[in-house]
């Protein structure tokens, strides 16, 4: 009964609410999800698959297709390195262990303060090698000063 | 007041673009945040309007803007009058005629639209099948036969789909739209919904490309306001209604199926064909699915006639095709051209070799799932016949290069790898296939039983190209054997 209350309390289903009548609705509840927390917990999965009348099932599985539906919390520092063939070309194995180095993480680890993920492809690929930090594209990421670039 | 122009483009934004277009502003010149002219390898490009041209300047840095407003022509990054810069002064721009030229949002209304309100849709399909078109997504099929089953099948609502997914390496054509002229993109899906019967239309948009999702909400927006769009597009009694749709991150939301699954909010998998979409597609209704590109061609054609389009180009390949040039290339960028220019015209004429300085080994043409060539085949004529002829497709048009320090193992292992990762699971070839290729290449890069490993690797590409579903599992055999046919050396240490 406690986690029925703490669900209708929940500010996912809000969210969830609002994209209800809309064309693949539930999707766009779920990425607004994790741009608001971060993440979609496992909770915030039951909310929106009560909210779409969909069964936790279902929605267990859309989450775990899609790369950006995260399940776990996110550190407030996120840099994807781009692994694809254009940036592959200028040097994105040399440039991924570099930002390794420099994080001290490895590709796609997490720890408190930052995540460190492959990306596949931002457009960038006239000025490759290209990553991005928290949203933000960098181009020629290979002459980047890392410690400037990336939030400590 | 001097007016300079700063492209508020991803391609510039990424190098700096904002600081440039900051500094501009806090020395007391108008700036203007346009789209990029596609030179990525220029950006960020700054312009100066001077007696009615417009200069042009290569990688400005923030630092630079004073000394450019000083000197001019006389500045060292200066690259002349921008419509007489080589690399663009080359190019036929049908589709990206506009871009570049003021701020996307200030490029909206033309005439064509209200042509297109007037003429009845037997005559719209006809100047598309007229002008030859066929889709730049990458499959290359004739375009107004999608136009005419969707307009053929019965359906109380039908649908135009732009599949905006742009996810291939090597390309940026959709996004350079998007962001430069999006009013293009939403004139041409009209126009398709107007020919097709069609009252609603979705962009799906990967969620890679934040910046062309800001600028075309913004058109969408400035669409609804001047009547664009909407229920009664000026005044005509017709409608369409334009949404955009951001993918979560999946490579296989850009096969067309698998987008609309998408689009449905399920997971991304692929749906087994036919039916094709123009019968059954978004919630089993008759859908028109292009890409951006397709789309985006389209006014010109109902301006022009179709007649002037299928004049460009060579044979079946008419009309001109956005190549997207990138990897290891001195310049890089956007090649609107008719088709038929060489490989070696794009990759050395207009790329001027690689940015390394080492010889060219390799390109690969047509995006992670398209041919590694040789640079004896770049006497090719970029068409879709002779493309195919080596087995090869243009797919999206784009082309990475490489240099002599490429290693087509890797290369071939990542082609598996890449398909592992971005399988969507539904068959069996694609996804135990990627994993168990990748596993035996890697056996191939430590030497082990070398031949035989060969040997497996090429009965398992034929069996992911002739049972997978979809082109993922079925065609990431392409870049892995054009690897191993042009370059055995690199797979027989």
């Amino acid at each position: 009964m406690a986690e029925t209350e703490s669900k209708s309390d929940d500010p996912a289903r809000e969210i969830a609410e609002r994209y209800r009548h809309r064309v693949g609705g539930v999707l766009t509840a779920l990425r607004e999800t994790v741009a608001r927390f971060g993440y979609v917990s496992r909770s915030r999965e039951h909310v929106v698959a009560d909210v779409f009348n969909l069964s936790r099932a279902e929605v267990r599985g859309i989450v775990s297709f899609y790369h950006d539906l995260k399940t776990t919390p996110q550190p407030p520092v996120q840099v994807r390195v781009c692994q694809a063939e254009a940036c592959q070309s200028v040097g994105a194995r040399e440039l991924t262990t570099r930002v390794e180095s420099h994080l001290g993480i490895k590709l796609g680890e997490t720890n408190d303060a930052v995540s460190l993920d492959a990306v596949y492809c931002l457009g960038l690929c006239a000025q490759a090698p290209s990553m991005m930090v928290n949203g933000r594209p960098l181009a020629r990421a290979d002459l980047c000063d890392l410690a400037e670039e990336i939030p400590a | 007041m001097t007016t300079v122009f700063v492209p508020l483009d991803t391609a510039a934004v990424a190098a700096g673009g904002d600081a440039v277009a900051a500094a501009a502003s806090q020395a007391g010149l108008e700036v203007v945040r346009n789209g990029s002219r596609g030179l990525c390898w220029a950006e960020p490009m700054l312009e100066i309007e001077e007696d009615g041209a417009r200069l042009a300047f290569a990688n400005v840095a923030a630092g630079d803007v004073a000394a450019i407003v000083d000197q001019r022509e006389g500045h060292p990054k200066c690259l002349g009058k921008v419509d007489e810069v080589e690399y663009l002064d080359r190019q036929t721009r049908a589709v990206f005629d506009r871009a570049g030229i003021r701020n996307p949002l200030d490029l909206s209304r033309t005439t064509i639209l209200q042509e297109c309100l007037d003429r009845d849709p037997e005559s719209l399909i006809a100047e598309i099948e007229t002008s030859g078109l066929r889709g730049r997504g990458g499959a290359g099929f004739p375009a107004h036969i999608k136009w005419r089953t969707v307009f053929d099948t019965p359906g109380e609502q039908k649908y135009i789909v732009c599949n905006a997914d742009e996810g291939d390496s090597g390309t940026f054509a959709d996004r350079l739209l998007m962001e430069g002229d999006p009013h293009r993109l939403i004139e041409g899906m009209t126009i398709a919904g107007i020919a097709a019967g069609a009252t609603r239309g979705y962009v799906y948009l990967r969620s890679e490309y934040p910046l062309a999702a800001e600028v075309l909400q913004s058109a969408l927006d400035n669409a609804y306001d001047d009547g664009l769009l909407g229920e009664d597009i000026l005044g005509s009694g017709k409608a369409f209604d334009l949404e955009l749709f951001i993918g979560a991150g999946a490579y296989i939301c850009g096969e067309e199926t698998s987008l609309l699954e998408s689009l449905e909010g399920k997971r991304g998998e692929i749906r087994v064909k036919p039916p094709v979409p123009a019968i059954s597609g978004l919630f089993g209704a008759p859908t028109l699915v292009h890409n951006v590109i397709s789309f985006a061609a389209v006014p010109a054609i109902m301006k022009h006639g179709g007649a002037w389009y299928a004049d460009m180009g060579v044979g079946r390949s008419t009309g001109t095709m956005a190549f997207q040039l990138a990897g290891n290339v001195q310049r890089g960028g956007l090649i609107e051209v008719p088709f038929g220019i060489t490989i070696d015209e794009i990759v050395n004429g207009f790329g001027g070799g690689t940015r390394s300085g080492r010889p060219i080994r390799t390109v690969q043409i047509g995006g992670p799932l398209g041919a590694y060539l040789a640079p004896a085949e770049f006497d090719t004529p970029l068409t879709y016949e002779a493309i195919a002829e080596l087995g090869a497709g243009i797919g999206h048009g784009g082309i990475v290069v490489f240099d002599d320090t490429v290693d087509l193992a890797r290369q071939a292992h990542y082609a598996f790898e890449f398909c592992e990762v971005e399988s969507c699971g539904k068959c069996t070839p694609c996804r135990l296939g990627s994993v168990r290729g990748k596993e035996t290449i890697a056996g191939i890069i430590e030497g082990r039983d070398v031949e035989q490993k060969l040997t497996i690797i090429e009965d398992l590409c034929e069996v992911m190209e002739t049972a997978s579903l979809c082109q993922m599992g079925g065609m990431t055999p392409i870049p892995v054997m054009s690897a191993i046919k042009r370059f055995p050396e690199d797979f027989r240490r």
